[in-house]
């Protein structure tokens, strides 16, 4: 019974990287380029709960700041990104 | 840690995992973009939230107090989650248009709303749509 914490962390760790497979497979396949960008920002949520996950995992909290700056970077790709299948360049 | 604490943890993050699975089910099995742009939003709020919960349990119960600083993922999450997808699918009409192909049906607005300023603000391809789709017979009604 004490070894419950670490089989649900199991599990949803293994539906995370299932996930994120399911999303590598829509970044390969997408038709468009939209596309290709949703499941990138995708994966950069589904890692940053991996990140949080693993933070319970090693029940250490220096994985906050790691989950933090991959809010932050997703964010900052995602909208450059989208910026650029908008005009055709990020900073104009 | 108490095994109610625990199983509360366990039971949160099992439930984030699923949702996230749904998610990424929807990502690859819905059949066009605009309906496919619907499900990241449910990994980016719902299954975030419920690892945030779960992750404030955890520590608040490993250090005795409340412990709330995961709270600021959720705060930056719900900020910069919808301006991705506005700023998406903006683009993703704007290629669509460029490239000709068929777009999602227009909302119904009414008569009034249509021929002021209300449009100002939207990107000049919008406007010229709007122009060409509804035209003239429409206006005169």
């Amino acid at each position: 019974m004490n070894a419950m914490l670490p089989w649900a962390i199991t599990v949803t760790l293994v539906m995370y990287v299932l996930a994120m497979g399911l999303g590598l497979l829509r970044l390969a396949r997408g038709p468009t380029a939209q596309d290709r960008v949703l499941a990138l920002d995708f994966l950069y949520v589904v890692g940053m709960l991996v990140m949080l996950v693993l933070a319970i995992r090693y029940d250490s909290s220096m994985y906050f700041e790691g989950a933090f700056m991959m809010v932050l970077f997703g964010f900052v790709s995602s909208v450059a990104l989208a910026k650029f299948l908008l005009r055709g360049e990020v900073i104009e | 840690m108490t095994l109610l604490i625990e199983a509360v943890v366990a039971v949160l993050l099992v439930a984030s995992g699923i949702v996230v699975l749904v998610a990424a089910l929807g990502l690859t099995r819905l059949p066009d973009f605009f309906a496919r742009m619907h499900a990241p939003a449910l990994a980016s709020t719902l299954a975030a939230w419920i690892v945030t919960l779960a992750s404030i349990v955890y520590f608040s119960a490993q250090a005795g107090a409340l412990s709330l600083h995961v709270w600021l993922i959720i705060i930056v999450l719900s900020i910069t989650a919808p301006v991705t997808t506005i700023v998406l699918a903006r683009a993703a009409l704007f290629r669509r248009r460029q490239a000709g192909d068929a777009l999602p049906a227009p909302l119904a607005r009414a008569p009034a709303a249509r021929s002021g300023t209300a449009d100002a603000g939207i990107e000049a391809g919008m406007r010229s749509t709007d122009a060409t789709e509804q035209g003239m017979p429409r206006k005169g009604a």
